[in-house]
């Protein structure tokens, strides 16, 4: 089980409070991860990353373990403690104005 | 007694504001979609209850949500935008080539027939188009590509495709604009398309009567006599009466002929309104004082309205998609602000009063004109 951390509009938009919890086959990768994430809630997708080129939107970045995992592969293993669910995999947007 | 809901667009979430055909007391629903910008939304033209909103975000994107009840309830469905085939370029500000990419949705124009028909006008400039309720939309391609695609150029506020009007006594013929390209018009449904820009005069442009390159803010035509077109250019409001196979500017005496709505009476196709708005880049009214002007005679003679509206310091603007006129019997006329107001004239302008005054910045107005039995929400 996976665990998934979203920014307050995209919970918002995809209804759902808290916590995302997914099952991934396989190896947990930020594209495994994305792929269940928009499977389960449609709405998710071209909001976290380019539907067409899959790439992630520049306003937001990757973070788990407290590292930036931003600027990593999208089929790289992501750390052991996101794929066995000890560590969430954060989605957060930029801290930007407006 | 028939009833009136104006669809307002803010930079921080819509707003459903609802009156009776009396248009004094209101009830204010929002903000849906709260902190997202909100373009534009509008109802369909064949099912008073389905609305379409584009929302959208520069850390998420675009978002389309449609309500089936009159804007109770709203359901995001697909917000796909892809251009056909290879996009190519078009100019970039300095007129360098710059790919052609998605930004967002400007403009939803339902279909006046059938409520799962919308188009889309977004930005990059495209005219995109649903036939399954926003299930799903594909682009009328022949629109970029009918030949001067790649010398289009954005304006101050990006290159946009803000204005869809669909003719109601043809339904091959589609009317659209684009900031800053100009006016195109399709006689096949969206396949096939021209540019019907002849007349317009642009001083920013290279050459000021090409073809394309025009600053074209806005068109507004009456239902019944769609082949009359009004226009509030960058500089200058025009008008056409051979469907835009030719302008000729009718500004008269107004303050100053820049602005950037413009709309047409419900009853009384020669009766046109405008907000003239101060330029260059100062984007607000003249002399701190917003006036909306009213032409009887199709413009050239202008009288101001303002008794309700400010008339000392105000430094508001008023964007393109931000007027729009019920059809109730007494013709209802609404207007945003950059400031958050909305106002609503219940007496076609004569007399104005807020709905709200505090609202985000206004980007989108429209109104629907509600039987009894939907009057109130």
């Amino acid at each position: 089980m996976i665990r998934v951390v979203l920014p307050y509009h995209l919970r918002t938009l995809a209804r759902v409070d808290g916590e995302v919890e997914l099952d991934i086959e396989g190896q947990a990768t930020q594209r495994a991860i994305l792929d269940a994430l928009e499977a389960r809630y449609p709405m998710l997708r071209g909001t976290i990353r380019d539907h067409v080129t899959e790439r992630r939107r520049p306003f937001l970045r990757f973070f788990a373990c407290e590292e930036d995992l931003s600027h990593e592969r999208p089929d790289a293993p992501l750390p052991d403690a996101v794929a066995t669910g000890a560590e969430p995999f954060l989605v957060v947007g930029a801290m930007a104005g407006g | 007694m028939s009833g009136v809901r104006v669809l307002v667009g803010t930079r921080k979430g819509a707003f459903v504001l609802t009156s009776d055909g009396k248009r004094k007391h209101w009830d204010v629903s929002g903000p849906h979609f709260a902190g997202w910008e909100i373009y534009h939304l509008k109802g369909s033209p064949a099912d008073q209850n389905r609305l379409y909103a584009s929302q959208s975000s520069g850390w998420f994107g675009q978002i389309i949500q449609r309500s089936n009840d009159g804007g109770k309830t709203w359901d995001p469905v697909d917000n796909k935008f892809v251009y056909d085939g290879v996009p190519g370029t078009h100019q970039w500000y300095d007129g360098t080539p710059h790919p052609w990419e998605f930004k967002r949705v400007w403009h939803l124009e339902p279909s006046l027939s059938d409520p799962d028909t919308v188009y889309a006008g977004v930005e990059d400039a495209a005219l995109f188009r649903s036939t399954d309720g926003g299930a799903s939309w594909h682009e009328l391609a022949g629109l970029r590509g009918h030949g001067s695609g790649s010398s289009w150029q954005p304006g101050a506020g990006g290159l946009g495709l803000h204005t869809i009007l669909l003719d109601p006594k043809n339904d091959d013929r589609i009317f659209i604009a684009i900031s800053a390209a100009g006016a195109f018009r399709s006689d096949d449904a969206g396949r096939t398309w021209r540019p019907i820009n002849r007349g317009l005069k642009s001083e920013g442009i290279p050459s000021p009567t090409a073809e394309v390159g025009h600053c074209v803010h806005r068109i507004a035509m009456h239902r019944s006599r769609p082949d009359v077109l009004f226009m509030q250019k960058h500089w200058d409001v025009m008008r056409s009466d051979d469907a835009g196979e030719s302008w000729h500017e009718v500004s008269g005496n107004l303050p100053t002929d820049f602005g950037f709505p413009i709309d047409v009476h419900a009853h009384e196709p020669e009766t046109v309104y405008v907000v003239p708005i101060k330029s260059d880049s100062e984007h607000f009214p003249p002399d701190g004082k917003l006036r909306v002007y009213r032409s009887r005679t199709g413009g050239n003679e202008w009288e101001p309205l303002t008794k309700g509206l400010p008339q000392q310091d105000c430094y508001v603007n008023v964007l393109r998609d931000a007027m729009a006129v019920d059809s109730l019997e007494s013709c209802g006329v609404y207007f945003g602000t950059t400031g958050g107001q909305v106002y609503a004239s219940a007496d076609a302008g004569d007399n104005w009063a807020p709905i709200v005054r505090d609202l985000p910045a206004v980007l989108s107005v429209e109104v629907q004109t509600l039987p009894p039995s939907r009057a109130q929400v």
